[in-house]
């Protein structure tokens, strides 16, 4: 039996002006950056749903990540504000739930910053290795105590 | 050592969640040792932390879907008190009017579609008449349309001022959220003096049909249904039973005051025993001691409730009510009464001064007045509220952190001060009536009767259609072999 | 004697009986439904035996309605049994639809509830440190209790569902409506809450003092203010979860001048009413600083316990993660 290395399980939900143009960028500048992270490309951070991040955590994520714009660079110009309180308000919810403030991650990345979004990608990997798996609930749902 | 037959009864009803009642049988075939178990937990103490305090008015009455409002009203008057606030005057007749309303809904149905038909019909009667059709049978189908009525009536107030009647909204500390205004005032006014006329007539009915009938008197104060316990209620500051608020107050079995103190002292004579073989507690008086379940001087069992309550204080608060509490004890012979059936009649008693108290806060023309509500200023820190649920003294504790969190909650419900005593009766019916192994029929209706007159938590509103509790009776052997099943 | 009268059932959960109060609540108009029904069981008023209802045919109940959430596995037998033998089986009451208050106990585990309950309760004397047990032995004789589960379900979440009745205890005139509908087979498809498919702020009689742009400064709980009972409780700062909660109760609560908590559940567009409401509600908070919306989203107090007041077992994350339950 090997010991394996926790792999964190990371989904990242970027905005298509901003956010997932800057990955594209690390991406074609060859930049390597952690492969945990899975994107899901929206119009907007402000589309992001709280029941998104809810449905990814339950499904087995360890990590969320929302990125958008810059504030005040919003291709909708208040989309990303809206993405802000939610992520505010939705952390305190999910700490009440048992799920550590780390896990759910809100950043601006823009178009041009590839680095960045390298940088974001490594740290949150490292960091959610070193909490460890989320392993909600053991994998399924204790109906009663052994 | 389990030395003989084991009998089964399940489930009982009325018991928020189910009961079963379990009784042991000796070598003789005598009864050994009977046990209620309730097999229902929920744990509001525990979840009740992390929840704003404001917020557990409209969390706790989902303990009891039958007796919302006074779990509604205990805690309100808990959350006064973690905010060390007053309710501003009309904020308070309201809340009174409410509750007042409430008992008297509560105590006639239960009178008229569950522990009355047992009186009205007769123990005797057979099972199919011992229901709300029975009493209509009995009484007339007018009066069974005139309860259904003043059942309705009586729930339109509540749901009017809490907006709803299962599970009202209404109460904040200070106050209340809405007022009443001049053309409610007179309407329900109606209503509270056709339910004074009611509340008489449920008592004539007693009378006529309960206390003329000797073989039922006899039953009221035979030994089988006689446990002397102390007994607990709240009164007021001439000693007269108040169901909103008061001081508590604990006489002996003998009927001296034993004890009397402020909702806040309520550790100091108030604790709870645990049993593995049940989810319920067993409150009983912390300077006596637990006992066991035996009664008397000497065990810390005591009793709530109507009757408890009547025998706990000095009198009613209003006059025809008054009046029936006089009757009452000269019939019984004196205070206090122990007989276990009485519960029924103090029941009606209450109704009474339920509905004379509606009468009285809504003449007073003070009722309609907007100021309705103090805003608290004080840090939130902790509070004990207590009033009269239909089954009992009610008690609400709660702790706040300074932003008005809760951090702990302890609860004391109503029934649950009737645990022990309820668990005795039903030994002492089942003693009485099981002997040499034969379980006669009789047992069966004298079990629910020695149960339901302490009209436990979760009554709900229909009494049998066809007029029975079901109950199971299994008999086993030692080898537990199923050898006789009695039903119905 | 007819046995074309279709045969109904009522059962209970972990209820705390309002739903079956609500069947009394029908006052005069129960006797139209007692008279075309056959009622097979109910366990608080008929004669009931468990043996009875294994001994009838599967699928020879026509509709059941069964109250309460599901924490016992007794309870769970129960659901189960009455599944096989119902056609029909209607979730009454918030408690069986989502979890209803007794949810909030998803925030524990069995152990924490147990400990408070019977050990750490200022009243509790119990220095032996005694709990309930599934088996227990008293002077010989062997006692059981079902075992207690450390998340509350939902009735879905444990058996079939063919439809919803909402609410914290469902209106008369709901009940009524559905009870009518089963009767005349006239019933929307299978899955459906039968409640209108609007949310509460689409029938509130106070929708006309939003103003046009909803923005909430500052948030009120309702102890700290006097309100209004012609406004919105948003726009006074106070949190009420119309938005997000399903039309169909009158607006009972509203209408005694208390903010609405969610009771009849999300409207069916929404997987978690309580993510639906944060969202709505993040929308309106108005302002964009950074540091005004820390402050502000700081001064909501309980937000899981409020957003899912009645529905925490029903949501996606359904209970707090039991490993972080101390």
């Amino acid at each position: 039996m090997q010991e394996q290395k926790f792999e964190p399980r990371l989904v990242g939900f970027l905005c298509t002006w901003c956010s997932y143009t800057g990955a594209d960028l690390a991406g074609t500048a060859r930049m390597a950056y952690a492969p945990n992270l899975r994107i899901i490309r929206v119009m907007c951070s402000g589309r992001v749903d709280p029941q998104f991040v809810l449905k990814a955590f339950r499904e087995g994520a360890d990590g969320v990540l929302i990125s958008g714009c810059h504030l005040g660079d919003c291709h909708y110009k208040e989309g990303n504000y809206k993405a802000l309180r939610r992520h505010r308000l939705l952390v305190r919810v999910l700490e009440q739930l048992g799920i550590e403030p780390e896990r759910f991650r809100l950043e601006w990345v823009s178009a041009a910053e590839g680095v960045k979004f390298q940088q974001v990608c490594n740290e949150f990997t490292e960091q959610i290795r070193k909490l460890g798996p989320l392993n909600i609930n053991g994998g399924k749902h204790e109906q009663r105590q052994a | 050592m389990n030395n003989g037959k084991r009998i089964t009864i399940d489930p009982i009803t009325r018991l928020e969640g189910h009961g079963k009642i379990e009784i042991f049988l000796d070598d003789k075939g005598d009864v050994d040792r009977a046990i209620l178990q309730v097999p229902e937990l929920k744990g509001f103490e525990q979840f009740a932390v992390g929840r704003p305090v404001e917020e557990m008015p409209r969390i706790t009455p989902r303990i009891c879907g039958v007796c919302p409002t006074a779990h509604h009203m205990a805690s309100t008057k808990a959350v006064d008190a973690v905010f060390h606030v007053q309710p501003a005057p009309t904020g308070r007749k309201i809340r009174e009017l409410i509750y007042n309303t409430f008992m008297m809904e509560d105590h006639t149905l239960h009178f008229f579609f569950l522990g009355g038909p047992d009186f009205v019909v007769g123990p005797q009667a057979p099972k199919a008449e011992r229901n709300i059709l029975g009493v209509i049978g009995k009484v007339g189908l007018e009066i069974g349309g005139q309860v259904i009525k003043i059942r309705r009536e009586c729930r339109d107030i509540i749901s009017y001022l809490g907006g709803k009647v299962i599970h009202p909204v209404c109460g904040l500390p200070g106050g209340v959220s809405k007022g009443l205004d001049e053309e409610h005032r007179v309407k329900f006014l109606e209503v509270a003096k056709a339910a004074v006329d009611f509340a008489l007539f449920a008592l004539k009915i007693f009378d006529d049909v309960v206390l003329k009938n000797k073989e039922y008197v006899d039953l009221v104060v035979s030994d089988a249904f006689t446990i002397k316990t102390y007994y607990m209620g709240l009164v007021d500051d001439k000693n007269k039973v108040n169901f909103y608020d008061g001081d508590v107050r604990i006489v002996t079995p003998e009927g001296k005051e034993f004890a009397k103190f402020k909702p806040h002292q309520y550790l100091d004579h108030i604790a709870e025993h645990v049993e593995s073989w049940t989810y319920m507690k067993f409150p009983f008086l912390k300077k006596v001691g637990w006992k066991g379940f035996v009664d008397g001087k000497d065990s810390g069992v005591y009793r709530v409730a109507p009757l408890a309550r009547l025998n706990a204080s000095d009198g009613m608060a209003t006059p025809k009510a008054q009046a029936e509490y006089e009757r009452m004890y000269s019939v019984l012979g004196g205070k206090p009464v122990h007989n276990t059936l009485a519960f029924h009649w103090a029941r009606l008693i209450e109704a009474l001064q339920a509905a004379e108290a509606m009468v009285q806060l809504l003449e007073d023309k003070t009722i309609t007045d907007p100021n309705i509500r103090t805003i608290p200023t004080a840090v939130p820190d902790e509070g004990v509220g207590i009033v009269e649920a239909p089954r009992g003294v009610l008690i609400h504790h709660y702790k706040t952190d300074p932003k008005g969190i809760m951090t702990e909650a302890n609860l004391i419900v109503a029934t649950v001060g009737n645990a022990a005593a309820i668990n005795m009766s039903i030994e002492k019916a089942a003693k009485a009536f099981i002997k040499g192994g034969k379980v006669s029929d009789g047992l069966l209706n004298m079990a629910e009767m020695g149960f339901r007159a302490y009209d436990p938590c979760h009554a709900c509103g229909t009494h049998a259609l066809p007029g029975e509790m079901p109950l199971i009776i299994n008999i086993y052997d030692r080898q537990r072999n199923l050898v006789r099943r009695l039903s119905r | 004697m007819s046995s074309a009268k279709p045969k109904v059932a009522f059962y209970w959960c972990a209820s705390c009986g309002g739903c079956e109060e609500s069947i009394v609540d029908l006052a005069e108009d129960i006797l139209k439904v007692v008279a075309a029904v056959d009622i097979v069981f109910w366990p608080v008023a008929l004669d009931f035996k468990r043996s009875d209802v294994e001994a009838m045919p599967d699928g020879s109940i026509a509709v059941t309605f069964i109250n309460g959430a599901v924490r016992l596995s007794e309870q769970e037998e129960m659901v189960k049994l009455l599944r096989r033998k119902s056609q029909m089986i209607v979730a009454h009451g918030s408690c069986a639809h989502m979890g209803g208050i007794p949810g909030l106990g998803n925030f524990w585990n069995r152990e924490t509830i147990f400990r408070r309950a019977y050990l750490t309760t200022p009243s509790t004397d119990n220095a032996q440190g005694v709990v309930p047990l599934e088996k227990s032995v008293v002077d010989g004789k062997e006692l059981h209790l079902p075992s207690f589960y450390d998340t509350v379900l939902a009735l879905d979440q444990v058996i079939d569902v063919d439809y919803y009745l909402p609410g914290c205890a469902p209106p008369r005139d709901l009940i009524l409506g559905a009870v009518t509908a089963i009767l005349e087979g006239k019933l929307p498809p299978k899955g459906s809450v039968l409640s209108p498919n609007k949310s509460e702020c689409d029938e509130c009689d106070r929708n006309d003092s939003k103003p046009e742009k909803l923005e909430i400064k500052e948030i009120k709980r309702p102890w700290e203010v006097f309100l209004d009972p012609k406004v919105c409780f948003l726009a006074q700062g106070v949190i009420c979860l119309g938005p997000a909660t399903r039309t169909g109760c009158g607006q009972r609560c509203i209408t005694a001048n208390m903010p609405c908590r969610g009771c009849f559940g999300p409207t069916d567009q929404v997987l978690d009413q309580g993510a639906k409401f944060l969202s709505a509600f993040a929308s309106i908070l108005a302002t964009n600083d950074e540091k005004e919306i820390d402050k502000i989203v700081q001064t909501i107090v309980d937000p899981a316990g409020t957003f899912y007041r009645f529905s925490l077992p029903h949501s996606i994350l359904r209970r707090k993660r039991l490993e972080a339950v101390k």
